[in-house]
């Protein structure tokens, strides 16, 4: 350990607020990246589960054709 | 390898591939990052000049290092976008520029509040820091033009020529320090040279440069993973994915 | 590889080459305004405007600090080893600010060819180390740096 106790590890000798401020920041803004892209994950499969289930109720008629159509759509995706 | 390169180009093959290395990517990333951040703050010795606040290296060098990797990462993608019309390399340069953005953001804010103390002042007009601000702004424009445009081949078309345009930033950033008179000093931690600090400062920054890496992995294939159930959520393994998950 | 991927290979790298030369010419013909300092030869050689705000920057020579003990105001030159001006300052000085050590002054140059300063910042370099491994340094090369230093101001204006 660099520091003689936990005190001076807090003060860093006049330079605590400086160092602690950037550590804070990284952890909060990596952690708010951390949230919002899990957050957008999360609302992206529920909206899809939702339409899913809108379609399913008339499913007979029209999840196998879109199945198919998409299935080419895939396949030409490169050029 | 071109066989490898086509798989590549295949959303489903890669989604499967995210989730077995996100665990990875993720764990490995929290260890390394941690490791480096509490030996630098807790055990390295301190700066015979600095004191201290020299401290701060250890969030400052990673999130600048990543901030200019990422970009480079996404001009290798907008070439293949560009070329080879590669959906999946668009989806990165979509999923990856907020991360860098973040990355970017967080070098010059840690810079800031180094420099308050350092140097004397919060902000200077200097080469190094004037062109770290246009990579902030280089990824503002690259997550507005993405949203702006809806159709999804133009949009790709348009966010890749931005990207490589700007490329022609990063050697300015990276060499500002040695061409121009700057109050900002030359690169301490280098890869082919010999690095200017001990080993027991250059190993924790090194270790936190890493995991700091792996983070970014770990961000890159979830915000894939979101981009690719939007775009192919007529596919049928999307269809069978989002109802295998409700199960 | 397909000919058509080919040639879109080639119009990117055009692209990319266009660009760069055409940062590259803007940067070479700004050059002398993205430098953040003049150095003191260039000012000794009378390439910085006299009473314009300028930037000078160099090291603060070995033994050259005037401190005024009424006041805050602090005299000292600056040097890049060939050529030193002098520098007047009135304030607080950063922490790093010691002999030997790099500054970027802001301010403007007198007729008399002082440069009076409104603002001290302090420059470090890229090395870092503990404290007792730069006392051991010290130690060892102490002979040396005096050496330099008689040779650099010898060297003066």
């Amino acid at each position: 350990m660099a520091f003689d106790s936990l005190t001076a590890f807090v003060v860093m000798e006049g330079h605590g607020p400086y160092v602690w401020t950037c550590y804070g920041v990284f952890f909060l803004l990596l952690g708010a990246l951390v949230f919002w892209s899990l957050h957008q994950r999360r609302q992206v499969m529920a909206a899809q589960r939702r339409e899913l289930s809108r379609t399913g109720r008339d499913q007979s008629s029209t999840s196998r054709p879109v199945a198919t159509a998409s299935f080419s759509r895939v396949n030409d995706s490169q050029d | 390898m071109w066989q490898f390169f086509h798989k590549l180009g295949s959303p489903k093959w890669f989604f499967g591939i995210a989730n077995r290395l996100m665990p990875w990517l993720m764990w490995g990333g929290v260890v390394l990052l941690f490791a480096g951040l509490i030996w630098g703050l807790a055990f390295a010795p301190k700066d015979y000049l600095q004191g201290n606040s020299y401290r701060i290296i250890f969030i400052h060098v990673p999130s600048a290092f990543l901030a200019q990797s990422v970009y480079i990462m996404m001009a290798v993608a907008a070439v293949v976008t560009l070329v080879w019309r590669m959906k999946l390399a668009d989806v990165f340069v979509k999923a990856a520029a907020p991360v860098g953005a973040v990355l970017t953001f967080l070098a010059l804010f840690t810079g800031a509040v180094w420099g308050k103390p350092t140097w004397g002042t919060w902000w200077i007009w200097d080469a190094r820091l004037t062109s770290m601000l246009i990579l902030l702004f280089l990824y503002f424009g690259v997550i507005a033009l993405g949203a702006a445009i809806s159709d999804e081949k133009s949009s790709a078309r348009a966010v890749a020529v931005l990207v490589l345009v700007g490329v022609v930033n990063i050697p300015i950033i990276k060499y500002s320090v040695e061409w121009w008179n700057t109050l900002h000093q030359p690169a301490t931690f280098k890869l082919t040279e010999k690095p200017a600090m001990p080993m027991e400062m250059w190993v924790p920054l090194l270790l936190s440069v890493l995991g700091l890496y792996l983070i970014f992995g770990w961000f890159a294939c979830l915000r894939m993973q979101t981009e690719i159930l939007v775009r192919e959520r007529r596919t049928r393994w999307v269809k069978a994915l989002v109802q295998a998950e409700e199960s | 590889m397909h000919p058509i991927r080919k040639k879109r290979l080639i119009i990117v790298l055009f692209l990319l080459a266009g660009i760069a030369v055409a940062v590259g010419l803007t940067t070479y013909a700004l050059r002398q305004n993205i430098n953040l300092f003049y150095d003191p030869s260039q000012i000794v050689a009378g390439e910085a405007p006299v009473d314009v705000r300028i930037r000078a920057g160099g090291m603060v020579e070995e033994g050259s600090v005037l401190r005024d003990p009424e006041s805050l105001k602090v005299e000292f030159k600056v040097t890049d080893f060939n050529s030193s001006v002098l520098v007047e300052y009135t304030g607080i000085l950063p922490d790093l600010f010691a002999e030997g050590q790099g500054v970027v002054a802001m301010g403007r140059m007198t007729d008399n060819g002082r440069f009076v300063a409104d603002q001290v910042l302090a420059k470090h370099d890229e090395n870092y180390m503990p404290p007792e491994v730069a006392e051991a340094l010290e130690r060892a090369s102490g002979g040396k740096h005096k050496a330099v230093d008689g040779n650099s101001t010898g060297a003066g204006y």
